[in-house]
């Protein structure tokens, strides 16, 4: 079991409260997944810059002085701004590739979170409402966010073991359910050059996914295609740089509940993670169909 | 009519309250506000009252119900009436995978849609749903009546027993050993019946009957010890 909220604003005087209504929205789910959480959100980015967001389990050493031995190595400006255990670096969007192989040279415990323009994923081991504090979730803005808390049941309880995964630039993946075939296919994807870290089954969806782009497809198509390449069951959500969708497996057994009005669409995993929304009484409130992929997009 | 704030008393209390209310109880009617799709509510109820529901609910409402005739208004999580024995659950909204799982009685009104295996091996209950049924309902269903006044998905009846499936619209696909009956009189009497009970004013002669073929295994007399 896991719990999983999505919320993408329609109406931008929401954006301020972004953070909030989801931090609301996952501790309310907090008894699907009380071993770890996360959340992604879509902030404000600019043209010219991309973000990095990093993590490492000794910040107060691993992100001291970073910003300017980084900026060194690829011989470009960086600005780093921590958050308890993980950081957001910005840097040019052209540099993001360059940057991931220099922080590798530069300190190898730390981990990328995710890059992209918008995108910054925090996650860590523990409550929802303690890792939702640590990085300040409620105080930040965005145009949409998804969220995740974890009871583990394929891999450890680990921070790379929770979600949410990033996919590529700006995209990320949560998941409720299990899948049987992750060993088999995280063979497959190795074999392929993909890089895979942990034993953990989301991880292996979240490549196979990237690893269908990377070839090609679309977000659209590469989820389509998972239908008949992932076995086990499933609840995904995956957040784009404009929007979020949403696929649940055929067998259907793990829930999934969406409400819209016209301020915005929301996931959860319950009924219970929607009620504080503005208009939830009134809103329209149903359950995605089996095998069938959804988007909402600015 | 007594009101029950859920939100600030707490469902254990909510429920000891209602198991408290003996056959003879003169507090028949109550209303439970402030529901917020909470867990188990109303579960296990067992004396002729009336528990109104003003709103919506989470996982396994009106569970196990004896004699009790629940309202929701609004829809339902999963496993609404699941194991009913008697009385009534009515959804005015639409009700989450698994509705009337396992009813040995009683009759579920659902207003709305029903998702996936509504009637998952029900064994006497009645389900009347006002809209479609998703994937795998009635599945391995025993006895008891699933009327489905607008479509069913796929694999409908997979695996039935002895049930009658009555379905106003389209079925994407039967199940194993489920096919489609022949509407005799006594069917039509017994949907009449279904329908009035569920307040749905759709004509029985709308409805095809689907039913078990009694082929799989457990009919095969060859299979006996």
């Amino acid at each position: 079991m896991c719990g999983i909220v999505g919320l993408f604003l329609k109406d931008k005087s929401l954006e301020p409260q972004l953070g909030a209504m989801l931090t609301d929205m996952l501790i309310t789910m907090t008894d699907r997944g009380p071993d770890s959480a996360g959340i992604a959100i879509y902030g404000d980015g600019s043209a010219a810059n991309a973000k990095m967001t990093i993590q490492s389990d000794n910040p107060d050493v691993a992100f001291d002085g970073l910003a300017k031995r980084l900026s060194a190595a690829i011989d470009t400006p960086v600005t780093l701004t921590p958050k308890d255990t993980h950081a957001v670096v910005a840097l040019a969007t052209n540099k993001v590739a360059e940057a991931r192989a220099a922080l590798r040279e530069l300190d190898n415990s730390i981990r990328v979170m995710s890059t992209g323009d918008t995108l910054e994923i925090y996650k860590e081991v523990g409550l929802p409402k303690d890792v939702a504090d640590r990085f300040a979730v409620a105080k930040m803005s965005g145009s949409h966010g998804i969220g995740h808390t974890r009871m583990a049941t394929e891999s450890a309880v680990t921070t790379m073991g929770a979600h949410p995964f990033n996919t590529g630039p700006d995209q990320c993946l949560v998941h409720n359910g299990s899948l049987s075939n992750h060993n088999s296919l995280r063979r497959k994807l190795r074999r392929e050059g993909v890089h895979i870290e942990t034993e953990n089954d989301t991880e292996v969806a979240a490549a196979y996914l990237t690893w269908k782009m990377q070839n090609g497809s679309t977000l659209g198509e590469a989820l389509k295609s998972s239908l008949d390449d992932l076995d086990g069951f499933f609840t995904f959500v995956v957040g784009t740089k404009d929007g979020f969708g949403v696929l649940r497996d055929p067998i259907a057994c793990k829930p999934a509940v969406m409400a819209e009005t016209d301020q915005y669409v929301a996931f959860g995993s319950e009924y219970r993670a929607l009620v504080n929304l503005p208009g939830i009484d009134t809103a329209r409130v149903w359950e995605p169909e089996p095998a069938t992929v959804y988007f909402w997009n600015h | 009519m007594q009101t029950f704030d859920l939100e600030a008393e707490g469902l254990r209390k909510l429920n000891s309250t209602l198991h408290r209310q003996a056959e003879t109880t003169n507090q028949t009617e109550w209303e439970i506000i402030n529901p917020r799709g909470s867990h188990a509510i109303a579960v296990g109820l067992d004396a002729p009252i009336e528990v109104t529901i003003k709103g919506s609910t989470g996982y396994y409402c009106a569970g196990m119900n004896k004699q009790a005739t629940i309202n929701v208004h609004g829809s339902a999580g999963p496993g609404v009436a699941e194991n009913m024995m008697s009385g009534a659950v009515i959804v005015d909204g639409d009700a989450s995978q698994y509705a009337g799982a396992t009813g040995n009685g009683g009759t579920l009104v659902i207003k709305g849609n029903a998702s996936s295996r509504c009637g998952i091996s029900m064994k006497g209950i009645d389900i009347v749903v006002h809209g479609n049924v998703g994937h795998m309902s009635a599945f391995m269903a025993q006895s008891g009546n699933l009327v489905v006044c607008g479509n069913a998905g796929d694999a409908l009846g997979d695996s039935i027993y002895e049930a009658r499936l009555f379905v106003r619209g389209s079925v994407k696909s039967l199940g194993a050993d489920c096919i489609e009956k022949e509407m005799r009189p006594e069917h039509l009497a017994i949907l009449a019946d279904l329908l009035e009970r569920g307040g749905c004013d759709a004509k029985p002669a709308e409805f095809t009957r689907y039913g078990s073929a009694r082929k799989l295994y457990n009919f095969n007399i060859d299979n006996a010890y």
